[in-house]
């Protein structure tokens, strides 16, 4: 069987206190094309999987630093072979922490500037729609999904921002409802609103939203998270589809 | 004056992050360590405004007790020099 | 320290300091056949504390109807456990956390969500709801706000962190709990019908194994001291004993628990709460009619030096205790590895009977697990009804009440109310989305959620009126039932159980005696009438400042359960056109209500009783049309009466930004600008109905704000308004008006009493957090 016709395979990583594993793997499970098994962070090899989620949670109940003890867990080693070899990546949340505090991803996230805790809808406006978790959206589309995080406020140096800038590596910026960047949009007082960015070989991917809690309709969620894990799946048959 | 505040869980009362790390530093090859106790570290300048050490001392001490450690779960110790 | 320490007698003056009566150390004395080692007289000074024994309300708490078709577990569990269908059920409990959260406002609601969380799991089941009912002084103390900072920010740091997600709550602030705040912390679970398990040791021969946490000197006296007695000016002394939550161990545990519990690894578990190992062991040998051995040398320590009394009563958190049969010991260590979790053999079940603990091979303690738990003290206090109570509604005069001229402000004035304006400051702070069940988020009558892999659902909603309740406790308690299932109803969920949190003041005191056996007579009575078992509960008692009591506040939990979870609504208004409706009798009561508080300073006055047939009728025909689709919003009137339930479902037409409406084009902008109003026209009927003497008064003003039990506020599309009338019959619904643009217009007799725009009674009802700063 070509590689196109199997499902797409997602490895979800199970740190000590993920909580949003069972979300990311329930939210994978509703795309036909694909499937999700769990990855525990004391396994060596991700068992073959297309794509990986670190998700969302409290790994290590974010003592310390979020994601500190994490990045050290023994899957982390086979996370960034992977991603070294262009495998995709995307970090959610504390997933996303994760990735920065491993050094795949620039810049930290810090502390809300509200000091509290947020769960709350924000729109994400799409400012690079020519990536592999975009793919499925046009640049400037809004897509609602629920921010949950207490670090979430993304922060980089001057220098490496506009390099980012320049070369596209802002995926998803806080918007208000008719696409402004406003102060009122931004939930934790990240720099010019960012709320996802990709490596510059855009194969890895952080976000703080949960688009794990947005794919279906009838749920508080809503759907439009389902943009990002489709443009995923895309991209993985599309490059099995190259590679046969 | 400098004023630097070093503010730990008390004697006694459970350190959920201290005893995480403990846990996590093994893992990494670091051996020996124990009660790791995580806190805070504060510093701030004061004008003395007159004031003498002795009175600068309970002026940071009732800092201490009032918002920089919570005296129901943290100690607190501090240092004052002039500089 | 010396082994005479360990085995000092204790005479009756340590009784007396321990909190016992010299009768209860008279009667200890004739149990253990002499005087008591100084480890069982602690033992017994916990397990015989009000906390622990409900010496006082157990008589009176046999006056609930506990058992039902759909009940698998009632009271005397960790938790109850009711039936949902399919194979499945849901284990729910309350449990009050309100002295430890007085102390230490972080860690004690913290440590409140995590004893809770553990009483569900411990049954069995997935920890998926948690929800929180809290009550503060008034927010212009800073101490209050310093409080309510901590108890929100306590519960976000534990619920969040162990991924339970925070879906209803509610939050009131009355100067009766300045000195004494409530925190009661409810959570929910799912299992299978097959997977209960109960806290019974069995199996001569097994071991005793503690999972968790190590034992410090957390919350020691915790059980006796903090919860059984007033605070005064001792508060400060008590301090060191506060219990710090541990989240990240608790969720651990969840995982590892569950799999020991669902591959049967474990015969049986229980979680180590109020009195620790001491009331864990005693209950699962009492119940399990055997004995314990218990090596209290074996427990890990967090501090080296403490005396076995101490372990034997500490409160360290995130700790379990299994009974675990010698063949499975292995794969019980397996599990707790994989979860870097301590896992220590620290004694065995044996056919004694009897709960001994040992030190270092000699016995510090050897009591009967049976009598231990069997003859804890029963007392009862001659009940006294207090002279406060009035039989009369307030005579509503000009010179006490003057009537309201500018309706229209004082209705922005009580949508700012702290007790009715929005709480999102609050639940903004919990993860409410995590596990990808919920439907409704917070901020309405009810939180629904869907139970993944079947069409159904379940619902959620708690409810207290405190104020109704200190002036007429049964009248009160009986609409706090009323209020929940109204709510559950209004989303069109089935009411099926109740987990109640009964907090009063000194039961010592025959006013207090009195109001809590009148609010469990009025609990009980809507139980009854309303088909809602009280599964789960818990008493606080002893919630006094300086000699002032509580409002007497008998918080109510309830479970709704739907078929098919597709068909629930919220209460936001919907689609321009769609009709208003009102159901429900005529008139309303300023007696106890937020506009007597807000505008005239006064809580006073006899507060209204529920027909409870009549709310039965209305709520069954409420959930019958939302079945069948004919309705599209409904909202239960409550606080602030009609014209704030009116408002409400305006602010709810847009303010959560529609991602959990179907409406996609709400969904693209956000709400923002797609707010709904309402123009409705009173009917005089309102100002004078029968029997009520305030409508005689003529008043548009309290026929506007006044309150009363039994209403609702619901739409319907134009072309369903037919099939709804025949579907409600006789049941009492006037059509007052129609969905409109963005203003709420109140008229009566074609005079404008309210026009206001949405945006604008929006920015009323979030303005709490301005007062919080």
């Amino acid at each position: 069987m070509s590689p196109a016709h199997r499902p797409v395979r997602f490895g979800v990583v199970v740190f000590p206190g993920s909580n949003c594993d069972t979300d990311a793997h329930h939210a994978i499970g509703t795309f036909p094309g694909a499937g999700a098994q769990f990855l525990w962070h004391k396994d060596t090899d991700l068992a073959g999987v297309d794509a990986v989620i670190l998700p969302g949670g409290f790994s290590y109940g974010d003592y310390l630093r979020c994601g500190a003890i994490a990045r050290f867990s023994p899957i982390m080693q086979a996370v960034r072979d992977f991603a070294a070899d262009g495998g995709l990546v995307i970090g959610i949340c504390n997933g996303f922490q994760t990735l920065v505090e491993s050094g795949l991803l620039p810049g930290g996230l810090l502390r809300n500037m509200g000091l509290k805790f947020v769960c709350r809808y924000v729109n994400l406006r799409v400012e690079n729609a020519d990536t592999p978790f975009t793919s499925t959206c046009d640049e400037g589309d809004l897509l609602r999904i629920i921010v949950k995080h207490n670090e979430g406020n993304y922060a980089v140096d001057a220098e490496t921002l506009a390099r980012m800038n320049a070369n596209g590596q802002i995926v998803l910026r806080y918007a208000d409802a008719s696409g402004a960047l406003t102060d009122e949009a931004n939930p934790n007082g990240a720099v010019e609103n960012i709320a996802g960015i990709c490596n510059d070989t855009f194969n890895v991917f952080g976000m703080m939203p949960h688009p794990e809690n947005s794919v279906e309709a009838a749920m508080a969620g809503g759907a439009d998270g389902r943009r990002i894990f489709q443009s995923m799946i895309d991209t993985v048959l599309q490059r099995a589809e190259v590679a046969s | 004056m400098n004023v630097r505040v070093h503010v730990t869980p008390k004697k006694g009362i459970l350190d959920p992050q201290g005893a995480t790390v403990e846990r996590a530093l093994p893992n990494l090859g670091f051996e020996g360590v124990s009660e790791v106790r995580i806190g805070k570290f504060i510093e701030f300048r004061l004008d003395p405004q007159g004031k003498t050490a002795e009175q600068a001392k309970a002026e940071v001490d009732e800092m201490c007790r009032k918002l920089l450690a919570n005296p129901i779960i943290e100690d607190f110790t501090f240092a004052i020099d002039e500089g | 320290m010396s082994p005479q320490y360990v085995n000092r007698r204790a005479d009756v003056d340590a009784a007396v300091k321990l909190g016992l009566t010299a009768e209860e150390y008279a009667h200890i004395c004739e149990i253990q056949g002499g005087e008591p080692t100084y480890v069982e007289l602690a033992i017994y000074s916990l397990m015989w504390s009000e906390h622990c024994s409900y010496k006082h309300s157990r008589p009176i708490l046999g006056r609930f109807p506990t058992s039902g078709p759909r009940v698998l577990q009632g009271p005397g569990e960790n938790a109850g456990v009711i039936d949902i269908g399919d194979g499945w059920a849901i284990a729910m409990k309350v449990e009050s956390h309100n002295h430890p959260s007085a102390v230490e406002p972080f860690q004690g609601a913290a440590t409140g969500v995590g004893g809770i969380v553990r009483d569900i799991f411990t049954m069995g089941a997935r920890p998926i709801v948690s929800c929180d009912s809290l009550r503060f002084g008034e927010l212009d103390e800073p101490r209050q706000r310093y409080l309510l900072d901590g108890v929100v920010g306590g519960i976000a740091h534990y619920g969040n962190c162990l991924g339970i997600p925070t879906v209803c709550g509610e939050i009131y602030f009355e100067p009766s709990y300045e000195g004494n705040c409530l925190v009661n912390a409810m959570a929910a679970g799912i299992l299978r019908t097959d997977q209960i398990v109960r806290a019974k040791a069995a199996g001569v021969g097994n071991h005793v194994v503690l999972i968790g946490n190590k034992t410090g000197r957390d919350g020691i006296g915790g059980a006796s001291v903090l919860a059984s007695q007033e605070f005064d000016e001792t508060l400060e002394e008590k301090r060191p004993s506060v219990q710090v939550g541990d989240p990240f161990t608790e969720k651990k545990l969840i995982e590892a628990c569950l799999v020991l519990l669902h591959d049967h690894l474990v015969v049986s578990m229980q979680d180590l709460g109020a009195a620790g190992l001491t009331s864990s062991s005693s209950e699962m040998a009492s119940k399990g009619m055997v004995g314990l051995d218990i090596h209290a040398d074996r427990v890990p320590l967090r501090e080296a030096d403490m005396e076995p009394w101490e372990i034997m009563i500490s409160e360290s958190q995130e700790r379990m205790l299994s009974i675990v049969e010698p063949g499975k010991l292995d794969a019980v260590r397996e599990v707790c590895d994989r979860w870097d979790l301590d896992c220590t053999v620290i004694g065995e079940v044996t056919d004694s009977k009897m709960l001994r603990v040992w030190w270092h091979g000699e016995m510090v303690g050897d009591i009967p697990a049976r009598r231990l738990a069997d003859e804890a003290p029963v007392v009862r206090t001659p009940s006294v009804k207090p002279a406060y109570i009035a039989d009369d509604p307030v005579a509503v005069g000009d010179a006490d009440y003057p009537a309201a001229k500018d309706l229209g402000a004082a209705l922005l004035e009580l949508l700012a109310a702290p007790n009715i304006a929005d709480k999102r400051w609050a639940w903004e702070q919990y993860d409410y989305i995590v596990q990808a069940n919920t439907m409704q988020i917070p901020g309405g009558d009810a939180a629904v959620l869907r139970v993944k892999g079947t069409t159904r659902g379940i619902a959620f909603a708690n409810d207290c009126n405190g104020r109704h309740c200190y002036l007429d406790p049964y009248r009160g308690a009986k609409a706090a039932v009323a209020e929940a299932a109204r709510n559950l109803s209004c989303a069109g969920a089935l009411p099926v159980a109740v987990t109640d949190c009964l907090n009063f003041g000194n039961p010592e005191k025959g006013e207090i005696y009195w109001q809590f056996e009148q609010a469990i007579e009025g609990i009980a009575e809507a139980c009854e009438a309303l088909d809602t078992p009280v599964v789960s509960g818990n008493v606080s008692f002893y919630n006094e400042s300086f000699g002032n009591a509580i409002y007497p506040t008998p918080m109510v939990g309830m479970l709704g359960l739907y078929d098919d979870v597709s068909v629930h609504i919220d209460h936001g208004f919907k689609d321009e056109g769609d009709l208003v409706l009102l159901l429900g009798p005529d008139g309303a009561w300023l007696d106890g209500s937020e506009f007597q508080k807000a505008r005239y300073g006064k809580v006073e006055g006899r507060v209204p009783d529920v027909d409870l047939e009549a709310e039965r009728r209305l709520q069954a025909a409420l959930r019958a049309a939302v079945g069948r689709r004919l309705l599209k919003s409904a909202h239960d009137c409550a606080e602030g009466g009609l014209a704030v339930a009116l408002a409400e479902c305006a602010i709810g037409s847009g303010v959560n930004g529609g991602a959990r409406y179907a409406d996609p084009e709400a969904r693209a902008q956000g709400g923002a600008g797609r707010w709904r109003g309402t123009d409705v026209e009173l009917p005089e009927a309102l100002l004078a109905a029968p029997g009520q003497p305030l409508g005689a008064a003529g008043r548009p003003d309290l026929a506007l704000f006044g309150e009363a039990p039994t209403r609702v506020v619901a739409t319907c599309a134009p072309g369903d308004f037919e099939a709804l009338e025949a579907l409600l019959g006789d049941i009492p619904h006037r059509r007052v008006g129609v969905v409109t643009g963005e203003t709420l217009r109140c008229t009566m007799k074609g005079n404008e009493l309210i026009s206001v725009t949405v945006r604008a009674l929006r920015d009323a009802y979030e303005s709490l957090p301005g007062r919080l700063a």
